[in-house]
């Protein structure tokens, strides 16, 4: 079984930013795209990546794994990673695994482009 | 083991691929809210459902392959002796791993990846990994309807059986 969509929605840009819209659950299955994403996006070292969380679900420790993977390869080059709209689901699943003091977290899209 | 009926269990067969992840744990999450268990505790279980289902996948079988996993999902009844609750055994037929040496990480390392089994063990009352004489594992897991909330200090005391 296989749904076939991209975890990353959409991708826009706005001044030296980028932001990513992520969409659907994210597991072991899923995240292996979202990798893919991050890695090329990276490539181009934005000096902000702005991740949307509003529409994922669900997130296991296979795609807290990608961010984090996401984050040191940004800050390595001196970019900078936030993220933005995470349900009470998924921000558990940072507090357990005490990723929610590691990462830049905001509550919406306007905060995180402030940063 | 609890009591269950027929009505109290659901068994699902599926094949080692991590596409077949979403099925199961849209199953457990239903039989977890008709146990009456509160939404937190739902999440926690689908969590660790799919963490436990992952690591079967990447380290009981190397890999997505066309080799079963069983998942069993039972109601656990109130009686004098247990708690109500939801009770998820995980079985597979790979490679055999001595329980005891099935820990979570150290959190203050940050790196990608070894988070699954510290989820597990935050996430559910009772995890109990285990090596059956016919091959393979089985993990059972255990959430009560007077759980407390997921652990976010400290992984919950270990149990393991030979």
């Amino acid at each position: 079984m296989t749904d076939g969509n991209s975890v990353v929605q959409n991708i826009r840009r706005q001044d030296n930013k980028i932001i990513l819209d992520l969409v659907g659950d994210i597991d072991l299955h899923r995240s292996v795209d979202l990798r893919a994403s991050l890695l090329e996006t990276i490539q181009d070292k934005p000096a902000t990546m702005i991740i949307n969380m509003t529409k994922v679900g669900f997130m296991d420790s296979s795609g807290l794994a990608t961010l984090v993977e996401a984050m040191q390869l940004s800050r390595r080059y001196g970019g900078v990673l936030i993220l933005f709209g995470i349900n009470t689901r998924v921000k558990s699943v940072f507090e357990i695994s005490r990723l929610d003091k590691i990462f830049q977290i905001c509550q919406t899209e306007s905060e995180a482009l402030a940063e | 083991m609890e009591k269950t009926n027929r009505e109290n269990h659901v068994e699902i067969r599926i094949l080692a691929h991590p596409a077949n992840l979403c099925i199961v744990r849209s199953a457990a999450q239903k039989a977890a809210e008709q146990c009456g268990l509160e939404q937190k505790s739902v999440d926690a279980i689908t969590l660790a459902l799919e963490e436990a289902l992952a690591n079967t996948i990447r380290h009981g079988y190397g890999g997505p392959c066309n080799k079963p996993i069983i998942v069993t999902l039972n109601r656990l009844n109130a009686d004098d002796d247990h708690q109500a609750g939801l009770e998820i055994l995980i079985r597979d037929f790979g490679r055999q791993i001595d329980p005891a040496k099935i820990k979570g990480r150290d959190l203050d390392d940050v790196r990608p990846g070894g988070l699954g089994v510290h989820l597990i063990y935050s996430s559910m009352d009772e995890v109990e990994y285990s090596c059956p004489s016919e091959g393979g594992m089985q993990l059972r897991l255990v959430k009560y309807l007077n759980s407390s909330p997921p652990d976010q200090t400290n992984a919950k005391t270990e149990k393991t059986r030979e």
